[in-house]
């Protein structure tokens, strides 16, 4: 036995470069309890992430009346998506394209910076793994006990603990489709009819896939998700530069690595004791000492175990420390961390998401509250009337995107001796005054007649304009009038 | 199968016998999950020949053990259809049709289901835009042989024109040749004032002649002013719309041989909903009076 103040722990990396076999069994991974600085930063954004996804659906928000009072909504009965002050209808989701483009370049902006801070500290497959990991850790012990326990014959006690793990597991799933749910319908609502078993069937179908999923990839696949059927990190390392932040093992100061008795000499050798703490500590099952790998995360918690053997045999922190691939040959242990923030790479990025941020937010201030289609009857193409003039028909759909009733004069203006009408009422109604609903789409059949002797050719440049009566805002649209061969 | 089983000496598999210029199959096992599945699925067919119509007799066919079949399933899902308009079929067969327009929920109602009844039993002759032809009326303008109220209109697609119904109405165009009623110079005298009502060109004494032949034989039906009389669904002669055709040639034809076109009566083909939806579709096409 080796005299030291750190333990040497017997593990070996599964995702080992050398092991890797073509089709192999998974090895399951047990990893151990980090403590540190950046294990602290997880549990934070994991408590901040999961309030946001669960709290969420159940923020208020008055709209009055007629309009659905939950703060973010997806709304596909009524074909509205709801988000605070905004609110989309089916012809505006581009913005989700701007906002796909917004978290593309974020995620290409954070990378470019901080190496895949996403994987490590965001991700919901990360931040799940973590909490499936906490509940296995609270039921089953740490490391070393679960190992005991996986390698023990079947008994009362492990039943017990297996049948609890998997039941707060399947808990967490069906707490996690719940909470999915919530934000395509309105939320208390959907609680009530969940548990009366009035809620749609799409209801239930969501929250047991998202289950199954939940259960099954932060209880069962865990790393396996991210290695094997994640695209982001084969993306992301192309986002990565020689000055992106990265989880680093310094070799030019930890090598050659060895164990260490207290008070020996540190002269001709490096600092690693190789202990493995940070290979038992890995959810990803690596050896961070290889270098930077594909299955690294950068969750840092190797970092938390590393720093914390370091304490105790009295070593600089920062053997294994976020760097960057310029700077992990450097073995001074007190040199400063240098990162250029602002690089080609970032600017650009920069660049980019504030183009399209500018875009989305000129877009929105300047959204349009009443939208105007004229579709003209294409069968017939037109009608010769009784006294020998041409008529043609329309569909002239308004959109008031207000929430209260607006009233729309609509006028038809480009030919000599133009009549025109709607067919709503009654058979002829030429007040030409549409009433539109608040936020709705009011439909009306415009019918046009000219005089056969007024049209120069078979196709005429006809204005349809609707005008809001009290606003004024206008909205005008060009149309054409078909007639006969001329 | 040959006798002598012959292993293969790098993978220790046993071969089938079988050799392509050298090369021996090797005799290797269907995958386990592969021959599971097999298994499975005769299994599961055999439970479904019990379960479901399968096997075609000579006259008949095995029923199943739920008696299921796809045109039964047709049946109910149509008799559902029909059912979920419960309400607007009963409104709609109430309502005085005059009075649906005020009504949006069964209007609409009507009109859907007009728009569907049209194309599938109106739209042959009419046309799929309800245009018309040579013959057969367009139903977009404002010209009616028979009235364009949504009642009269109704009763057109109740009884038909000229058709098998009792009730139906009759107007006939008499052949004035082809009867001997009048000689061919009338007729193109006749045929020559009828266009003068609607537009120029004509010589004035064949004009002048053919009024008088007109007064004579036709302005019982037309009219006197020739602006037509609906008890007869006789047409105006004197606005742009021409029912078989403008021309000289199609009026001298048409009053020389007559016309009767059919419309057939709709009463007893079709429900009364369904004629009252598509008499309110018609109507709202733009020319309904």
């Amino acid at each position: 036995m080796v005299e030291s103040a750190v333990e040497n722990v017997d593990v070996r990396p599964v995702n080992k470069k050398e092991n890797r076999a073509l089709f192999e069994r998974r090895e399951k991974i047990q990893p151990k309890k980090a403590r540190g600085d950046f294990r602290r930063l997880k549990w934070i954004i994991m408590a901040v992430t999961l309030t946001i996804y669960y709290v969420t659906p159940w923020i208020r928000w008055d709209r009055g009346e007629g309009a659905p009072d939950q703060a973010v909504l997806v709304d596909f009965a009524r074909e509205r998506f709801y988000f605070f002050l905004i609110e989309l209808w089916p012809q505006e989701v581009y913005y989700i394209t701007g906002l796909l483009i917004i978290a593309a370049v974020s995620l290409f902006l954070v990378t470019a910076l901080f190496g895949r801070a996403w994987c490590g500290y965001s991700c919901p497959q990360t931040v799940w793994t973590d909490l499936f990991i906490f509940v296995e850790r609270l039921i089953e012990g740490d490391r070393n006990a679960r190992l005991k326990l996986d390698k023990a014959p079947m008994s009362m006690s492990k039943l017990t603990k297996r049948v609890t793990k998997h039941a707060i597991w399947l808990l967490i799933g069906v707490l996690t489709g719940g909470a999915w749910v919530f934000y395509f319908a309105d939320a208390p609502t959907l609680l009530v009819d969940l548990f009366t078993l009035e809620a749609a069937v799409i209801a239930y179908a969501s929250v047991a896939t998202l289950t199954a999923t939940t259960y099954v990839f932060g209880g069962l696949m865990r790393e396996q998700v991210c290695t094997y059927m994640c695209p982001w990190p084969r993306i992301q390392g192309a986002m990565v530069g020689d000055e992106s932040l990265t989880v680093t093992y310094h070799g030019a100061r930890g090598e050659p690595r060895g164990p260490h008795k207290k008070g020996q000499s540190w002269e001709n050798r490096g600092h690693c004791i190789d202990c493995n703490q940070c290979v038992a500590v890995c959810p990803m099952g690596i050896d961070i000492r290889d270098g930077l790998q594909m299955e690294c995360i950068t969750c840092a918690l190797c970092i938390d175990a590393c720093n914390d053997v370091m304490d105790k045999i009295d070593l600089p922190r920062g053997l294994i420390s976020y760097d960057t691939y310029a700077g992990q040959f450097d073995g001074n242990p007190e040199k400063k961390l240098k990162v250029r923030l602002i690089r080609p790479r970032t600017i650009a990025y920069g660049a980019i998401l504030a183009f399209v941020g500018a875009i989305m937010l000129f877009t929105l201030l300047n959204r349009s509250i009443l939208d105007v289609n004229v579709i003209r009857d294409r069968n017939p193409l037109f009608v010769t009337l009784s006294d020998g003039s041409i008529r043609n028909g329309y569909t002239v759909k308004i959109l008031n995107k207000l929430h209260e009733v607006r009233k729309y004069h609509v006028e038809v203006t480009g030919s000599a001796g133009l009549q025109s009408w709607f067919q709503k009422e009654g058979p002829k109604d030429h007040t030409m005054i549409v009433t539109v609903p608040g936020d709705s789409v009011s439909s009306v059949k415009l019918f046009v007649s000219i005089p056969a002797a007024n049209l120069k050719s078979k196709s005429t440049d006809l204005d349809v304009t609707v005008v809001d009566r009290e606003t004024g805002e206008t909205d005008t649209q060009n149309t054409s009038f078909k007639g006969p061969e001329k | 199968m040959s006798d002598n089983i012959e292993k293969d000496e790098f993978s220790g598999t046993q071969t089938t016998g079988h050799e392509w210029d050298g090369i021996k199959e090797l005799d290797t096992p269907m995958p386990r999950w592969w021959l599971w599945t097999m298994y499975a699925t005769i299994i599961w067919s055999i439970g479904y020949w019990v379960v479901m119509p399968a096997w075609p007799l000579v006259t008949d066919y095995t029923k199943g053990m739920f008696g299921y079949s796809s045109r039964g399933v047709l049946e109910q899902e149509l008799a559902a259809a029909v059912d979920a308009h419960s309400v607007d079929r009963a409104a709609l067969v109430t309502m005085e049709l005059s009075n649906v327009k005020s009504d949006p929920q069964t209007y609409q109602f009507a009109l859907s289901g007009g728009k569907s009844a049209f194309a599938v039993n109106c739209s042959q002759c009419h046309g799929s835009g309800a245009q018309g032809a040579a013959g057969f009326p367009n139903l977009n303008d404002d010209d009616w042989l028979w009235g364009g109220s949504v009642d009269q209109i109704y009763e057109t697609i109740k009884y038909g024109i000229r058709s098998d119904h009792e009730d139906t109405r009759v107007g006939d165009m008499p052949a004035f040749l082809d009867d001997e009623l009048l000689e061919k110079d009338q007729i193109n005298d006749v045929a020559d004032y009828v266009l003068s009502l609607s537009q120029s060109g004509q010589s004035a004494e064949a004009v002048a002649r053919g009024k008088e032949v007109y007064m004579e034989n036709c302005a019982s039906c037309h009219g006197e002013n020739a602006k037509g009389l609906r008890e007869f669904g006789a047409p105006n002669l004197t606005d742009a719309i021409w029912f078989y055709g403008g021309d000289k040639a199609t009026i001298v034809r048409t009053i020389s041989k007559g016309r009767a076109n059919v419309m057939p009566a709709w009463e007893g083909r079709l429900d009364d909903v369904t004629i009252r939806q598509m008499t309110l579709f018609v109507h709202s096409l733009g020319g309904g009076e």
